[in-house]
């Protein structure tokens, strides 16, 4: 220990980890705090990269999450373009791939998540790109505006929102994914029309229920992508967005408990004393609902910046943070998706609005509770969610039901 | 370049220099000014940006969108006729010396 000093070592600068030290300053946390972080960028916003950045909306200079000024008054040290090596668990020391050891009282693991790779033949031609970093964002980017034709490989949210901005570049969009029915894991069926009927009215062609064979070049470029029914789409760019993996190598060679994830316990807490998980690499356990998951590794800014604010209060010593409701958004054209509460099979649905009218919400009751909801172009409706289910409140599938109802009704009613 | 002031939690003033073009909120981040979470980086979708605009400049900004007259709704801290999402609110020359207060809580 270094008892006058503490170090809190956080390998990951992004969302979690920036989070995470300006929180353990904000709660007093006087120790050396040192973010190492292997891209060479300082923490940086990422939604943009999949929306903004490719229409053009959005510049580069423009996605700082923090100012430099904000660091260096916080004293909050940042090794950039530098991996970690390893962790010594019993010495309490992180090597650096450059060799360089550091001797932590405190690490968190904010490593984040990587691209799945398909594995495919074709994939490493020219004019394929998996999205994740900025570096990624700013070639596509450069890319789409040498581009006519795109295939993109899985429709899930960051597809779709890549597969939306493209169009608004004029390309021509093909979105191609493997399961019958869009955003199958997120959204129960009549969502997933909605979605697809949505981007069709956009422009947007669907292979839907196909996988990918191969992808064919020529002189090294992408030239076509080949389905599994034979079908051969021309196309000089894919994107590829077919999930993530986390990065936990480095907690599992050290003995962490690893499994989809860190494993942790709802304030970040990893099997090994002094050491925590944060965002996209935790799988951590979540503030029980009744009928609920007991854990999950959410992918999004909420659960990064929630998870990194416990943990801070781990490190700090102070108030455990207060559960919170998950949430997480989806910008797609002018389709603004606002997701909240975890969903389960089996809960009741109930519609408000119309879903021809592009602006409605979908709620979910499970035994008479509002556990979460999805919303479309209605963000009162989704603030109202959060609330509401924090509050476990527990309105009627007829109030929900009627636009007329005030949903901050069912909050005094509960 | 206009200047926006912004009267923070504890009552003091910390003034950005601020481009044309931008917003109140990325002028925040670029200023460390602390109290403007922008948990969703000024897409409009999150509600953690709210300022409590000072009544003499009420009438020069355009008023709220209905998305983001939505959300505000939904602000963490009270509602009063200033409040405003600071990521909607881009400068212009004639905003000059704008005065926005950071509420108490954004979360």
């Amino acid at each position: 220990m270094n008892a006058a000093r503490p170090v809190l070592a956080i390998v990951g600068a992004s969302y979690a980890g920036a989070q995470l030290a300006a929180s353990a300053r904000d709660l007093g946390f006087e120790g050396r705090i040192l973010m190492i972080g292997e891209e060479p960028h300082p923490p940086y916003q990422r939604p943009p990269l999949s929306k903004g950045l490719l229409t053009g909306k959005t510049g580069a200079e423009q996605l700082s999450l923090k100012s430099a000024e904000f660091y260096a008054q916080n004293s909050i040290e940042m090794q950039l373009g530098t991996r970690a090596r390893a962790i010594d668990v019993a010495a309490r020391r992180l090597t650096l791939a450059n060799g360089e050891a550091i001797d932590y009282d405190w690490l968190a693991l904010a490593t984040g998540a990587r691209c799945r790779k398909a594995g495919l033949p074709g994939e490493d031609l020219q004019g394929v790109f998996h999205l994740r970093t900025l570096d990624d964002a700013l070639q596509l980017a450069a890319a789409t505006a040498q581009a006519r034709r795109a295939c993109v490989i899985g429709g899930g949210f960051i597809g779709l929102e890549v597969a939306s901005a493209l169009r608004s570049r004029q390309l021509e969009v093909t979105v191609i994914e493997a399961q019958p029915r869009l955003l199958a894991r997120s959204f129960p069926p009549d969502m997933s029309v909605f979605i697809e009927a949505a981007q069709r009215r956009r422009g947007c062609d669907f292979r839907l229920g196909r996988a990918v064979r191969a992808l064919h070049g020529a002189q090294g470029r992408i030239a076509a992508v080949e389905l599994d029914d034979g079908e051969r789409i021309e196309c000089d760019l894919v994107v590829f967005g077919i999930g993530v993996l986390p990065n936990a190598e480095l907690a599992q060679a050290a003995g962490l408990a690893v499994d989809n994830g860190v494993l942790t316990d709802a304030h970040g807490r990893s099997s090994v004393p002094g050491i925590l998980a944060i965002g996209d690499v935790a799988n951590m356990a979540l503030h029980p609902v009744p009928g609920g998951p007991a854990r999950a590794r959410l992918e999004s800014i909420q659960a990064a910046n929630d998870g990194a604010r416990a943990a801070a209060a781990v490190i700090a010593g102070g108030e455990p943070a207060a559960p919170t409701v998950p949430w997480f958004w989806s910008d797609q054209a002018d389709l603004k998706f606002q997701m909240t509460g975890l969903p389960m099979a089996g809960d009741q649905t109930v519609l408000r609005g119309e879903m021809e009218s592009e602006r409605f919400s979908l709620f979910y009751l499970r035994d008479g509770a509002l556990v979460a909801s999805h919303s479309v172009n209605k963000p009162a409706e989704h603030m109202q969610s959060r609330k509401l289910i924090a509050a476990r409140a527990r309105p009627r599938p007829e109030q929900l039901r009627d636009p007329s109802f005030d949903l901050k009704g069912a909050l005094s009613a509960s | 370049m206009p200047t926006i002031h912004y009267i923070l939690k504890d009552g003091s003033t910390k003034s950005v220099e601020a481009k044309a073009g931008t917003s109140v909120m990325e002028n925040a981040i670029r200023g460390n000014v602390r109290g403007i979470d922008a948990e969703c980086g000024g897409c409009c979708s999150c509600a953690t940006c709210h300022v409590y605009v000072a009544d003499a400049f009420i009438g020069l900004l355009p008023p709220p969108d209905e998305m983001e007259g939505d959300l505000l709704e939904g602000v963490a801290a009270e509602r009063r006729p200033g409040s405003r999402l600071s990521c909607q609110l881009q400068i212009t020359a004639e905003l000059d010396g704008l005065t926005v207060q950071i509420p108490e809580t954004q979360v």
